[in-house]
C-alpha cells in the first residue's frame, strides 16, 4: 500500500515539473511549484523524514512561494522570450546537454547501492555511532535534532552564516535603491474585512506554535529553522494584511536587522564558550558540570540562535522585497 | 479504511493538479493551489494512521498554515495587478 | 462501546473521502471560476472536517487527539476565509459569474473570456 502511495505522489511530482516546463505564465509557475513543494513534503513524510518534511512544508512550499510572487510582481508575470522568436533561444543544444547529463546520472546510479541496503556506504560509516550512542551521550529522543546541533554543530553553524548572509546580501542589494523615507502606502486589502479579523485571531496561535516548535524540536520534528520560519510567517500575514507601516511599527526594522547578528553570535558565543570552559569549539560538554547536562544547554541556546537569524532574516528579506514592489506598484 | 480514504484523497490530489496545469484563470490556479494543499493536509494526516506514527500531526499543522498564508499572499501580490495586466499589457509593471 | 466508535469513524472517513473526489471532480467539470469554487470550497471544508472527526475517533492518544482538534479548528477557520477572499477578489478583478440570462450559456464553451490565462 505504501509503495502504492509512493508511485503515486512520484508520478504526480514529475507531472508537475513537466507542466512546469511547459507552462509559459509565471505566475503559473509559482502555483505549480508550490504544490511541487507539497507533494515533496508528502514525500518525505512517506520516507519518514519528518524534519525535512518540516522544513520542506515551511521553506518549500510556504515562504519561497511567498517570496518568488514578491519577486514576480516586481518583475512581471510573462516569460520575455517566448514573445520574440528571432532570440537566441536555441534549446537544442541545451537539450542536448541535459539528455547527456541525465543519462550519465541515471548510469551512474548503477554503482549505488540499493535503497534501504543494509550495505550502504551511509549505513556503515557514521549513523550507527549517531544512532547508538546519542541516546547516551546527548539523550534526547530526537536523534535528528542531536546530529543536527551537536555531532554536525559546525555544518549548522555554516548553514546560519548562510542564511545570515544571504539577509545581508538583499539588503545591499534592494536597500540601496529604496530610501528611507516613508513611502506613500496604497491600500492593504482594507476591503478584506473578514480576512483581516480571521488573521488577527490565527496570528498569537502561529507566534505561539512557532515557539512550541522551536523548543520541543529535541522531542519531534522541528527546530529552530523551521521555527523561525513559522515565527516569521505570523509577522508577514501582519505586513500583508495590515500594510508595511503598521508592520514596522511593531518590528523595527534595526531591530531585527541587530537581532539577525545577535542570532549568530549566540551560536558562536556558545562555541567560544566551550573552548574558555577548555574544550573544542562547539564542545558542549565542557558548558556544564556532566556532558549531558552540558549537550542539553548547548543544543538549547543553538537552537535558539538559528530560530532567532532565520526569523530575522526571513522579516527582512520580506519587508525589503515589498517596500521596493510597493514603490514600483504605484499606478503612475 | 484509511487506505479507501487516502485514495479518494489522491484522486482528489490528482484531479485538482489538472485544474492547476489547465487554469484558464489566474484565481481557478490559485482556488486549485488551495484545495491541493487542503488534500495534502488530509493525506499526511491519514497516512500518519495509516503506517501507526500519528507523531505527523505538527507537519499538518504547518501544512495548514503555510496554505492560507500563501493565498493571503496571492492575493496581497496580485488583486490589484491582474486586472490591469489582463486589460492592456502583459506585465504586471504599469508606466 | 468501541465497536460504535470504529464503524462511525470508517463511516466518516468513507463519506469523507467520497466528498473529497465529487468536491474534486467538480473542480475540474464545472463551467466556471465561481461555480467550480463553490464546488470545491463546500466538499473541502465538509470532507476536511469529516476525515478529521474520523481520525479523532481511532486515536491512540488524547496528544493526538488535541492536535486533531486543533487542526480542525485552524481548517475551519481558514478554508471559508480563504474561500471567501479568492471569490471576493475575482469578482473585484472584473471576472463575472456565469449567468443563464446574460450570454452565458451553461453548456457552451466552459472558458469565460475575462481574465488572464
Amino acid at each position: 500500500m505504501e509503495s502504492f502511495i509512493h508511485i503515486i505522489i512520484l508520478s504526480m511530482l514529475v507531472t508537475t515539473a513537466a507542466a512546469i516546463v511547459r507552462v509559459k505564465d509565471l505566475f503559473a509557475v509559482t502555483m505549480l511549484a508550490g504544490i511541487y513543494g507539497l507533494l515533496s513534503a508528502s514525500f518525505f513524510v512517506l520516507m519518514d523524514a519528518h524534519d525535512v518534511a518540516f522544513t520542506e512544508a515551511a521553506v518549500g512550499a510556504g515562504i519561497s512561494t511567498l517570496l518568488i510572487l514578491t519577486t514576480l510582481s516586481m518583475t512581471g508575470r510573462f516569460e520575455k522570450a517566448a514573445e520574440n522568436p528571432k532570440s537566441n533561444y536555441k534549446p537544442a543544444l541545451a537539450l542536448t546537454l541535459v539528455t547527456v547529463t541525465g543519462a550519465l546520472l541515471i548510469y551512474g546510479t548503477q554503482d549505488m547501492p540499493a535503497f534501504g541496503a543494509a550495505d550502504a556506504p551511509v549505513q556503515t560509516h557514521v549513523v550507527p555511532r549517531y544512532l547508538n550512542d546519542s541516546a547516551t551521550e546527548i539523550d534526547i529522543p530526537n536523534v535528528v535534532a542531536s546530529v543536527l546541533a551537536s555531532y554536525r554543530g559546525y555544518d549548522t553553524f555554516g548553514e546560519v552564516v548562510v542564511i545570515f548572509t544571504a539577509g545581508i546580501g538583499v539588503l545591499a542589494l534592494i536597500m540601496s535603491t529604496v530610501s528611507t523615507a516613508p513611502v506613500a502606502l496604497r491600500a492593504s486589502m482594507e476591503e478584506h474585512v473578514i480576512l483581516r479579523i480571521v488573521s488577527k485571531m490565527l496570528i498569537p496561535l502561529i507566534l505561539i506554535f512557532g515557539l512550541y516548535v522551536q523548543f520541543h524540536g529535541e522531542y519531534g520534528p522541528g527546530g529552530g529553522f523551521q521555527a523561525g520560519v513559522i515565527f516569521a510567517s505570523a509577522f508577514f500575514l501582519y505586513a500583508m494584511l495590515f500594510g508595511l507601516t503598521a508592520a514596522r511599527k511593531v518590528v523595527n526594522s534595526n531591530w531585527v536587522q541587530a537581532l539577525a547578528a545577535l542570532g549568530v553570535l549566540l551560536y558562536g558565543s556558545v562555541g567560544v564558550l566551550a573552548m574558555i570552559n577548555g574544550g573544542n569549539f562547539l564542545d558542549y560538554n565542557f558548558l556544564a558540570q556532566d556532558d549531558v547536562h552540558g549537550q542539553h544547554m548547548g543544543i538549547l541556546f543553538v537552537e535558539l540562535g538559528v530560530g532567532i537569524t532565520v526569523a530575522s532574516v526571513m522579516i527582512i528579506i520580506f519587508f525589503t522585497f515589498s517596500t521596493h514592489q510597493q514603490r514600483d506598484g504605484e499606478p503612475d | 479504511m484509511f487506505t479507501a480514504a487516502a485514495i479518494a484523497v489522491l484522486v482528489a490530489m490528482a484531479l485538482a493538479l489538472v485544474r492547476a496545469y489547465a487554469g484558464p484563470t489566474l484565481y481557478d490556479r490559485i482556488l486549485a493551489v488551495n484545495v491541493f494543499g487542503t488534500k495534502t493536509v488530509l493525506l499526511i494526516a491519514i497516512v500518519g494512521f495509516l503506517t501507526g506514527r500519528p507523531e505527523f500531526l505538527d507537519i499538518v499543522m504547518v501544512y495548514a498554515l503555510m496554505n492560507f498564508i500563501t493565498v493571503i499572499g496571492i492575493l496581497r501580490f496580485f488583486e490589484y495587478s491582474v486586472s490591469h495586466a489582463s486589460a492592456n499589457s502583459e506585465t504586471i509593471k504599469e508606466q | 462501546m468501541s465497536m460504535v466508535t470504529t464503524y462511525l469513524s470508517w463511516a466518516l472517513l468513507v463519506l469523507g473521502g467520497f466528498l473529497c473526489v465529487s468536491g474534486s471532480v467538480g473542480l475540474l467539470r464545472f463551467p466556471d471560476f465561481f461555480t467550480r469554487m463553490h464546488a470545491a470550497s463546500v466538499t473541502d471544508t465538509l470532507a476536511t472536517g469529516m476525515i478529521l472527526v474520523g481520525l479523532m475517533l481511532q486515536a491512540p492518544t488524547w496528544i493526538v487527539f488535541g492536535k486533531l482538534v486543533m487542526i480542525l479548528v485552524f481548517v475551519l477557520l481558514t478554508s471559508p476565509t480563504a474561500g471567501h477572499a479568492l471569490a471576493k477578489a475575482a469578482l473585484h478583478s472584473g471576472l463575472k459569474p456565469l449567468l443563464p440570462g446574460k450570454g452565458g450559456k451553461i453548456d457552451a464553451d466552459p472558458r469565460p473570456s475575462a481574465g488572464g490565462v
